[in-house]
């Protein structure tokens, strides 16, 4: 059972990331942010609840929606929001924008653009801890949809043979970009695949955080202790487009009001109100506390210079 | 120096750069035990153990995403591709993810990873197994090409690509695995981006790679016997271009040809030619001829017939002497 401290930091954790993505958004909207964004409000307990089970030596990789993840893994607000607004003092330096952020001091080697690539990079820093013997945990963040490419079932093979400690989390929110699950797949449970690759393959409500949290907390154990992989499924809802602005024409009457029904912020408040660990004036002064890094890292990106085109070629060779 | 193969002067390579460092390690398909489909890593899994030499499933995307997380985790692992004309498998990995890295991440994570590839024709391997592919890699920003022609340069660039911070696309020539050549029993390094002037000259320059340097320079022997001193340079790298040697060259012969065994359309050819046109047009007593393979697959039956030899230089040296 995670104790009261934890459910406080998780909590803090989903709701920042709830309130990042809210506010890119807006800022989005505004044309403050070039190019375009991925959010994933709606799926926080599965950034907040893994993460809550990582050392910052651990590593993740992410997806094009990966702000949620890069911020649950605790990178600093400021470069992670200079980042995404192409500013020199971002953690890329303004090179790789909302679907590439990276930061080698929070352990996030890199959200991708590219479906399905992470995974085969994530066998590597795994494979890095054991040739080292070090006890670190690489955790691959994907979609449901990127378990269709041929990476996944390449690594999860490779990650199963060498015992790799690597834990893969499915996030599966029923669509990938405007094709929902059941058009492209015909099984329901992606994790039934992981028996085929000799792993363990679990589904969980990716809305409740605390199921979230004691699934990848024993997969992330086994991982630490030489154990192999895991294939972690999580449940969740998709409440905005496949990117900001999508109209979602392509979804059912009353299915985004649905989803929204389902608040993962909102079960936790009640969890913590229930079990009187946390009580309004927390949520409250949480919130509080959020808004006002958030607004210190948004001044922080508007302040930041573009990046200096005289460094165009910088860093394509050491 | 020793007389070597060039198939076991990149053996020794491997073998004295594990030695040097702890964090290089070999995977690839078939690498351990049976020590590679070609013998490049034979003898090195009995040296260094299994956690040093790692055979994996047929899994190309998965085996050059594991090097290149491991490399930026401080490993520095050195890939075997079978064929080089496997890469398309995990042209994601090379193309999108490890060229990218250090770009991308504005220099906070790097590749240092070698990927050795043979590639090439003269074995009759047909259409899939025969390529020459270094053009599609010399266009990524990021990668490094290696293509080296001789023992002594194979074994002397494998180990500048190992020690290299930037990731190193080291394309080996199936054809040339057997060919001897004096090689030094210690160590040694090539620079990478450096080439190399294999036969000096005065009246043409024939710039070539990989096995092509030999035909180039068996099309020099016959044109030295009718008084045409061809300089021959081996670029040994593709990408960084060594534009300072083939300009030097130039100016001072006025006539280039470019000779490759991979197709001439779109070919590392047409990149040197464009080189020298745009920089040093006034240089030029006629244009710049390629030499390359045609605009086909490599014919299984007819691969002698496809692929560019001694005659096609000669031929392309007069045409360029007849301005
Ligand atoms: C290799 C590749 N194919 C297609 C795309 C275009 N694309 C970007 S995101 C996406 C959907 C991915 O769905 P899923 O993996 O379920 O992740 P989600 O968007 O739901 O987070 C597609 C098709 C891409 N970026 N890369």
């Amino acid at each position: 059972m995670a104790s009261k401290a934890l459910l406080q930091e998780i909590y803090y954790s989903m709701l920042k990331v709830r309130r990042v993505e809210e506010r890119l958004l807006d800022v989005f909207a505004e044309g403050a942010i070039p190019g375009f964004i991925h959010v994933s409000i709606g799926q926080e307990a599965v950034a907040s609840g893994v993460c809550a089970c990582l050392t910052p030596r651990d590593t993740i990789f992410t997806t094009h929606r990966g702000h949620g993840h890069t911020v649950a893994k605790g990178i600093d607000l400021k470069p992670f929001m200079a980042e995404i607004y192409g500013r020199a003092d971002g953690s890329c330096g303004g090179r790789s924008g909302s679907m590439h952020v990276a930061s080698k001091e929070a352990g996030v080697a890199g959200a991708n653009g590219i479906v399905g690539a992470g995974m085969p990079i994530s066998l590597g820093t795994a494979f890095a801890s054991m040739f080292r013997g070090d006890d670190d945990v690489t955790v691959c963040f994907f979609g449901d949809g990127a378990t269709n490419e041929g990476t996944f079932h390449e690594s999860l093979n490779l990650a199963a043979l060498w015992n790799l400690p690597v834990v893969f989390v499915c996030e599966n929110n029923g669509w990938a970009q405007f094709t929902a699950q059941s058009t492209y797949m015909k099984i329901k449970q992606i994790s039934d695949r992981a028996a085929s690759y000799g792993m363990p393959g679990i589904t969980v409500d990716g809305t409740d955080v605390l199921a979230v949290h004691k699934e990848a907390d024993r997969a992330v154990k086994r991982a630490r202790a030489g154990k192999g992989p895991t294939l972690l499924e999580c449940n969740t809802q998709r409440w905005f487009g496949h990117y900001a602005g999508d109209p979602q024409k392509y979804r059912a009457e009353g299915e985004v009001e649905k989803a929204r029904e389902i608040d993962p912020i909102a079960r936790l408040e009640t969890h913590l109100l229930a079990k009187k660990q946390a009580n309004q004036a927390f949520f409250d002064a949480t919130d509080e506390r959020i808004r006002a890094e958030i607004d210190a890292a948004i001044a922080f990106a508007e302040g930041s210079p573009k990046a200096d085109p005289s460094d165009i070629l910088m860093d394509v060779y050491a | 120096m020793t007389e070597s193969r060039y198939i076991k002067a990149i053996a020794q390579a491997l073998d004295e750069e594990m030695a040097r460092d702890e964090t290089v390690y070999i995977i690839g398909e078939d690498v351990g035990a049976s020590g590679g489909a070609f013998g490049g890593t034979r003898g090195l899994l009995d040296k260094y153990g299994p956690l040093r030499v790692r055979d994996t499933p047929i899994s190309e995307a998965a085996i050059m995403g594991l090097a290149l997380g491991s490399a930026v985790k401080g490993l520095r692992p050195v890939v075997e591709i079978m064929f080089a004309d496997f890469l398309p498998m995990c042209m994601d990995q090379i193309v999108n993810q490890i060229a990218k890295t250090r770009y991308m991440f504005g220099g906070q994570f790097h590749a240092p990873m070698v990927i050795r590839s043979p590639g090439g024709g003269g074995l009759n391997a047909g259409p899939q197994h025969s390529q020459s592919l270094e053009a599609w890699f010399a266009h990524v920003p990021g990668l490094k090409v290696v293509v080296p022609s001789t023992p002594y340069d194979a074994k002397g660039l494998l180990k500048s690509a190992i020690r290299d911070d930037d990731p190193v696309l080291f394309l080996e020539n199936k054809a040339l695995y057997a060919m001897k050549g004096d090689v030094p029993d210690g160590d040694y390094v090539l620079p990478i981006g450096k080439a190399d002037i294999k036969r000096p000259g005065n009246d043409v320059t024939i710039v070539s790679l990989s096995r092509m340097v030999h035909q180039a320079l068996a099309a020099a022997k016959i044109l030295a016997e009718r008084g045409i001193e061809a300089e021959v340079i081996d670029l040994r790298t593709v990408s960084p271009l060594d534009k300072e040697t083939i300009f030097a060259s130039v100016e001072k012969t006025s006539r280039l040809v470019v000779a490759h065994e991979a197709v001439k359309t779109a070919g590392i050819g047409a990149e040197i030619s464009a080189l020298v046109s745009e920089e040093m047009i006034d240089c030029l007593d006629g244009p710049v001829v390629r030499v390359g393979a045609p605009f086909a697959p490599v014919p299984f039956s007819l691969e002698s017939d496809y692929l560019p030899g001694p005659a096609d230089v000669v031929a392309a040296v007069e045409k360029v002497l007849a301005y």
